[in-house]
């Protein structure tokens, strides 16, 4: 019985995460005064693109192929171990918050060595800037996983999530707060939304992820979309769980109040993303490195404690 | 010779020696003149160079023109305004001018060429590279081919290849006028339609001596401004979108529709086809239409003031437009830039103000910057605010009067010069008559012909991510400038 609950959770997740850009579209619609496109829309280009058949150029090798399915499985992987409104997951171990960092290096890896395989310009530039910026978010990232883990005494993120209670934001709210705003942070450059990147733009010279995707098609594109996705609900479930400390108990009310929370999330990126404007790109490392300062600084205020 | 612009003149009378040519032409460009065109007219075996120099301070044009048979002195290594129209008549008429830098081929037009197929500019060196766009793109715009040569992300030069969009308009035009020949003009650009189709009825008019009447000066006004509202409103929203700024973006793209919508009321025609002909306009405007226009205008303008007064109050956008695209004033002038994007380096030229027509006698609006994609932004917003205010005070205050003034025959062997001040800036029709009253030589000059080297500089030592803003800020016209 004990793997019914972490499974369904699980199953939940992979449903549920294409909402979130739903989600995000809504709000950005609505401040836009436009009526936005349907909130399930991704559901309906993903069913589109897994009927198509893809085109390959001659000039890609099986590297190319191979980027979005390392991608979307490292992501599928990620989620197994992410805890969900504070539960254990079903595959949890101590140590694996370094596990999934490794897993996520590991999409990105994939997906700009499938961006290189084309040769084209435009996908060297966007894998460039990708690394670039993967230089500053990583550290920031893991440095706040880090601080957590000394907050919380533990090594696992199930563990993590679980230990933390209304009484460890009592004790430690500005700690939670610095690490809460730079996953924020973290997550806006991760999953290449304003003010790092702009998702709806068509103009290839001043994409990031976007043009990494550009020579892919039918199901490929499908993977990486869905992959998208996923990540966004990844970086989105830490902040949840992160904000979300109050264990009630009842598993329903818990799970329905963090899936509250993931929207609110989701509907917070909107709200960055229609009120203010793209960085220019030299200024992205700054952000980043803004998130890495807070991360830092939790961390010191943390040993201080 | 002297003239001045809408006024016909003998063409015979222009006609100098080679040399005293060139050594006027050097010299007048060299106490401020600015080349308005600069082109070759085929006589016998020969070729007649003429040059238009319009002196913007005093509002005064001067016309030269010479004989030649082969080769000639190039003026651009001192004059690098000169270096596009150098360009054309090597391609137009083979022959040469000697001691031009680089006499590539600009619109692809002579047996065998194919667009795009040129020798173009080489960077060499370890992490050095090529960055290769178009010519067909992923937005639905105009084709034209980019080239950036690049170390990462830094830009040495841009080069740009156009020609694509070549349909020999000009050539159309000789032999008439006729039936067709202000939809030649109105389809020049289709984004200025107003602008070309006013600059052509202007050369028609000064060529037949005739007055248009004070009300279809006033009306054609009107249209013009509209197409400056609505052509100015979008390019800010296109280029808040540009930057990722949601409200402005959106709320701009709407309200462009409303500025096209008033002119559809005028005319039928979002874009203002078929409203002008030589002599007059072809539609009035009663009582019913002015006060439902004024409520229009105001309503749309109040909206365009909040949508783009967002942009101004937010500072991550300022921070991206400041210091973005930057085009020096001696480059401006240098190149011989016009419009929005001279005014927005500090040059002062203005058609309107500089060499006034019609309805712009008493004009006035001082605009500068410092050239940045910021300034070119505020310019068009200053244009806006002024458009909107001759636009109300002409039609609470519209003269009565004709529509039209009769057009007869062109005067023959006659040439005049036609200058508009467009959206994107001066627009110049020189028309050459023959001896049977038809038109025996037709030349445009667009804005973009001058602008689209202006953003070319504009990118130099630039970001390559900035190009999207940039080229945005200048939004030219590939079809104006291939004709």
């Amino acid at each position: 019985m004990e793997i019914i609950k972490p499974l369904s959770q699980y199953l939940a997740v992979m449903v549920l995460s294409p909402l979130l850009l739903g989600v995000i579209n809504r709000v950005k619609a609505f401040f836009a005064g436009r009526r936005g496109h349907p909130t399930l829309q991704l559901y309906f280009d993903l069913y589109k693109l897994f009927s198509k058949t893809p085109v390959y150029s001659r000039t890609t090798t099986w590297v190319f192929r191979a980027g979005p399915v390392i991608g979307v499985s490292a992501m599928v992987t990620v989620l197994a171990v992410l805890p969900f409104a504070g539960r254990p997951s079903f595959l949890s171990f101590e140590g694996d918050f370094i596990f999934i960092i490794y897993l996520l290096g590991l999409a990105r890896f994939a997906t700009v060595l499938a961006a290189l395989d084309t040769g084209s310009a435009f996908e060297g530039m966007g894998a460039s800037r990708e690394m670039q910026f993967a230089v500053f978010a990583e550290p920031a990232f893991f440095l706040g996983l880090a601080a957590l883990a000394r907050v919380t005494g533990q090594t696992s993120l199930a563990g993590m999530f679980g230990a933390l209670t209304g009484d460890t934001w009592r004790v430690a709210a500005p700690v939670l707060v610095l690490l809460t705003a730079s996953f924020f942070i973290v997550l806006l450059a991760e999953n290449s939304r304003v003010p790092a990147d702009d998702p709806a733009t068509h103009l290839e010279l001043t994409m990031i992820h976007e043009v990494m995707a550009l020579d892919h098609s039918g199901p490929d594109l499908a993977y990486i979309l869905y992959g998208a996705s996923l990540k966004l609900w990844v970086f989105g479930s830490l902040i949840g769980c992160m904000v979300l400390p109050r264990h009630s108990g009842s598993w329903a009310s818990d799970c329905a109040l963090f899936l509250l929370v993931m929207f609110v999330v989701a509907a917070a990126v909107g709200v960055v993303e229609s009120s203010m404007a793209r960085l220019r790109l030299i200024k992205v490392p700054y952000m980043l490195i803004t998130a890495f300062a807070f991360s830092a600084l939790a961390l010191i205020f943390q040993m201080g404690r | 010779m002297k003239t001045g612009h809408l006024s016909s003149f003998d063409f015979g009378a222009s006609d100098i020696d080679v040399g005293i040519f060139f050594e006027t032409a050097a010299s007048r460009l060299a106490a401020g003149g600015r080349a308005l065109a600069y082109f070759a007219v085929p006589e016998g075996a020969a070729q007649r160079l003429v040059m238009a120099v319009g002196f913007d301070r005093d509002g005064r044009v001067e016309v030269y023109s010479t004989l030649v048979a082969g080769p000639f002195r190039a003026l651009t290594p001192s004059f690098p305004q000169l270096h596009l129209f150098e360009r054309e008549i090597y391609e137009t008429c083979g022959l040469k001018p000697e001691g031009h830098p680089w006499l590539k081929p600009i619109r692809f037009n002579t047996p065998g060429s194919v667009p795009g197929v040129a020798d173009y500019f080489t960077v060499h060196g370890s992490q050095v590279h090529e960055v290769a766009v178009g010519p067909v793109h992923a937005g639905v715009i105009e084709p034209g081919h980019f080239r950036f040569q690049c170390h990462g992300e830094r830009v040495f030069h841009l080069e740009i290849m156009l020609g694509y969009q070549h349909r020999g308009v000009e050539k159309r035009l000789v032999g008439g006028p006729d039936e067709r020949s202000i939809h030649y003009a109105e389809t020049l650009a289709g984004d200025t339609t107003i602008g070309h189709a006013w600059a052509y009825c202007g050369a028609v008019e000064s060529l037949c001596g005739v007055n248009v009447p004070p009300r279809a000066q006033i009306i054609r006004g009107v249209m013009c401004e509209l197409e400056r509202l609505a052509n100015h409103t979008g390019d800010l929203g296109a280029m808040a979108g540009d930057v990722g700024y949601l409200p402005t973006a959106s709320f701009c793209g709407r309200l462009r529709g409303d500025f096209l919508n008033m002119t559809a009321l005028i005319c039928g025609n979002r874009f203002g086809r078929n409203m002008l002909k030589p002599g007059g306009v072809n539609f009035d405007l009663d009582h019913a239409l002015i006060k439902e226009l004024l409520f229009r205008l105001d309503s749309s303008y109040r909206d365009v003031e909040d949508a783009v007064s967002l942009l101004w109050d937010t500072s991550s956008v300022a921070d991206r437009l400041e210091g973005t695209g930057v085009v020096s004033k001696q480059a401006a002038e240098g190149l011989g830039l016009v419009g929005p994007a001279a005014r927005a380096s500090g040059v002062g030229l203005d058609t309107r103000r500089n060499y006034p027509y019609g309805p712009y006698e008493r004009f006035t609006l001082g605009v500068s910057g410092s050239g940045d994609v910021y300034s070119r932004a505020y310019v068009r917003w200053l244009e806006i605010q002024k458009s909107a205010e001759l636009i109300r005070g002409w039609l609470e205050n519209l003269p009565a009067g004709p529509l039209e003034a009769e057009c007869g025959a062109l005067k023959p062997d006659s040439a005049a010069v036609s200058l508009v001040e467009g959206w994107r800036g001066q627009i110049c029709h020189f028309v050459i008559t023959g001896a049977e009253e038809k038109i025996r030589h037709y030349k445009v000059v667009d804005p973009s012909f001058h602008n689209w080297q202006g953003l070319a500089m504009a990118m130099r030592g630039g970001e390559i991510s900035d190009f999207p803003l940039c080229n945005k800020s200048f939004n030219l016209s590939y079809c104006g400038r291939d004709l």
